[in-house]
């Protein structure tokens, strides 16, 4: 379905509309006031897209570096070209470990290689560790959000759902007897684990270690306490330096959500004692969509969400109307290089307002590629063939001044002179909520040619 | 110094108040304005749809037309911005680069080229302004809430002159109208929900007229006032600054 119906189906709940945009207001006015108060936001901002850049265009030999480093520092290295492939890869690390029940910390990653299904159909309990994972798990959806994926739902429906599968009392949304619970729930599941699988914030080649980054600790619990920790990173999470952590650390957690720094931001270097730690780096579409000039910088992101936070029109459609594994504006850039036919009207889901670049804190020029996806998909997917001849027939008209002058009178004629039932009739989707300006007598020409002759006379 | 007036298309055909108020207020301050009769549209229409390649009759034309001018100056931020943007598709020559590189939105135009603040103008009313994206995020007619730095506004520096002008604040200082051109029809319930809301800000504010650089915004702002039978007006910036009350 399009992003337009399922928008529209979502905007039906105006309540509930009102509810999410405001939410995640409040995270961008939380992002507002931690950066103003950052000297050289700016700068880290342009620090963090040149690492970033240089980091793609030496893509190969960091990635090489990166797994050198890991090798040696006892980790075991796997490469995936696809989801298909990671899947197969941790699928079977389980089964050499004859690890059963599975701990996940969030990963973007693993949702868009649809991971739990995969590992569910093989008997395995995959149990998804951060708070608002677990909720959209509970409920058999997907995370509307990157940073809060349970953003879409509220503290009443995460009470019934709580009730429904681990059998708490009512308590009328009561956010800390349900956090308290799902703590309890969650411990057990720490403790029963046999493998903890997390995602990878940054990868750091100099060192082949890697740094992941909760609020809530739980990749920590998992990686600590399970015989088996794998990381599964998309192959663009490589940053060249130690020393480049200090940049993006810094920018991700306040774009993310307004704090200095995320609660644990964990550095894994080499396994413990007795522990084996892997490590799955995944292409997935990724090094097909570096080939694409015009788009490869998509690749700077760091996944902070910052870019849905300030989208209005995210904030008002919900994330599940993207119909993506990342919603907002980076998914409609990212989600195009994946299937263009399937995602052919995200890139339309903007205004083009340029929020989503401004905010993004490493500067990937969102909106501009929104743009360039639209050029694309008119060209090389199916359009509607009322839109096609209209724009052709606009084309035509503006590159005539005479056929502007005609077309322009007619229109102006109608919008005095024709009844409103049928100006706003249904083909007329601007009438169907909104006003259309009454036509004036005279066009701006018409007054200026008007005005010269008067002059002269 | 030839300055040459565009006139987008739907301000000529729908809003020709608006093209009146700011030719008539280039001439108050002395500038010597031509107005090309061949013009037409900027091609955004088309081009933001997903169509540029239909846009480029449209370029041509407006190329043809503002040649020969030192600077184009038109009371539409988006469509100077796209201009400025997006007039990459045809073939850049010496006159398709002076086009671009000349093509300024009216305030920045007034502020930053005749360097003019106080044009005279007086409106006794409370005036939310509105700050449309192209102008404000593609032009930098103003600082932004997402960046870091010194703020400004070129629209609310010229309005402050404005005698008897009071200006009201936002709680979303430049948060998008919902207008977005052929979005406003394609994602109809965000797009009205988004005006709705910028709508409602300004009421609280205590706003009693609504301005912005662009008539596009104000068109999709003022349908929803009007069938909402709302207590507020929408003016063009132009028509304020032309105002002498």
């Amino acid at each position: 379905m399009s992003h337009s119906k399922l928008a529209s189906i979502f905007n039906k709940d105006e309540k509930r509309v009102d509810w999410h945009d405001k939410a995640l207001w409040f995270v961008r006015h939380k992002r507002d006031l931690s950066v103003h108060n950052v000297k050289g936001w700016e700068e880290l901002r342009n620090l963090g897209h040149g690492i970033k850049a240089h980091m793609l265009s030496n893509l190969d030999n960091y990635l090489i570096q990166f797994e050198e480093n890991a090798k040696k520092n006892g980790v075991q290295v796997h490469w995936a070209a696809d989801a298909d492939e990671h899947n197969k890869i941790v699928l079977q690390i389980l089964k050499e470990n004859n690890a059963k029940k599975i701990v996940k910390s969030k990963s973007m990653l693993t949702e868009e290689c649809h991971l739990n299904p995969c590992l569910e159909a093989d008997g395995i309990e995959v149990i998804d560790t951060d708070l608002g994972e677990r909720i959209v798990q509970l409920a058999k959806e997907t995370p509307s959000h990157i940073v809060l994926p349970a953003i879409h739902k509220n503290r009443h429906e995460v009470d019934e759902l709580f009730q429904e599968h681990l059998g708490t009392k009512p308590c009328d949304g009561d956010p800390q007897y349900l956090t308290g619970e799902a703590r309890k729930h969650l411990r057990t599941k720490f403790i029963q684990a046999d493998a903890a699988l997390t995602g990878v914030n940054f990868a750091v080649a100099d060192t082949g270690g890697f740094v992941v980054c909760t609020n809530e600790g739980n990749a920590d619990m998992g990686a600590h306490l399970a015989p088996v920790h794998i990381a599964s990173m998309g192959v663009e999470k490589i940053i060249p330096k130690q020393e480049h952590l200090g940049v993006f650390l810094r920018l991700l957690a306040r774009s993310a959500t307004g704090q200095p720094i995320t609660t644990y931001s964990s550095h894994f270097k080499k396994p413990r004692k007795g522990v084996k730690m892997h490590i799955v780096i995944v292409d997935n579409g990724r090094s097909e969509q570096l080939s694409r000039p015009d788009f490869r910088a998509s690749l700077h992101c760091i996944r902070c969400g910052a870019c849905m936070n300030t989208c209005p029109i995210y904030r008002r459609s919900g994330g599940h109307s993207y119909d993506a594994t990342i919603p907002g504006p980076i998914g409609s850039i990212l989600s195009p290089g994946k299937d263009l036919t399937k995602h052919s009207t995200l890139p339309f889901a903007s205004t083009l307002c340029g929020s989503c670049s401004d905010v993004c804190p490493v500067k990937i020029d969102i909106h501009s590629q929104l743009y360039k996806w639209r050029q694309i998909i008119t060209k090389e997917t199916p359009q509607p063939f009322v839109k096609k001849q209209a724009m052709k027939a606009m084309g035509n008209i503006f590159a005539h001044p005479n056929r502007f002058e005609t077309v322009g009178k007619i229109a102006r004629w109608s919008l005095r002179n024709l009844p409103k039932a049928m100006i706003n009739s249904k083909p007329n989707v601007w009438g169907h909520t909104r006003d259309l300006p009454l036509g004036p007598e005279k066009s701006f020409d018409q007054w200026f040619k008007d005005r010269e002759n008067d002059k002269k006379s | 110094m030839k300055v040459g007036l565009f006139i987008p298309c739907y301000i000529n055909q729908l809003y020709p108040q608006v093209g009146i108020a700011t030719i008539e207020l280039l001439e108050k301050l002395n500038v010597d304005v031509g107005y090309p009769s061949g013009q037409t549209c900027c091609g955004q229409p088309m081009a933001n749809s997903g169509y540029e390649y239909e846009s480029v009759g449209a370029c041509n034309n407006f190329v043809d037309n503002f040649k020969e001018f030192d600077y184009i100056v038109t009371p539409s931020g988006s469509c100077a911005y796209h201009v400025k943007k997006h007039y990459n598709i045809i073939p850049q020559t010496t006159e398709v680069t002076k086009v671009r590189d000349n093509v300024y939105e009216l305030c920045d135009f007034i502020l930053n080229i005749l360097k003019i603040k106080d044009v005279g103008a007086a409106f006794p009313h409370k005036i939310g302004v509105h700050k449309s994206c192209h102008g404000l995020r593609g032009l930098r007619l103003g600082s932004c809430s997402e960046v870091v730095g010194e703020k400004y506004s070129y629209i609310e520096e010229l309005l402050q002159e404005v005698k008897g002008a009071e200006l009201t604040t936002l709680s979303r200082n430049d948060e998008c109208c919902g207008f977005g051109g052929t979005f406003a029809v394609t994602e109809e319930a965000i797009s009205v929900k988004m005006g709705k809301d910028k709508i409602q800000d300004h009421l609280n504010s205590g706003a009693e007229v609504i301005t912005a650089t662009d008539t596009s915004c104000l068109m999709h702002l003022e349908g929803l006032i009007n069938r909402n039978k709302q207590p507020l007006k929408v003016l063009h910036i132009a028509e304020i600054l032309n105002s002498n009350i």
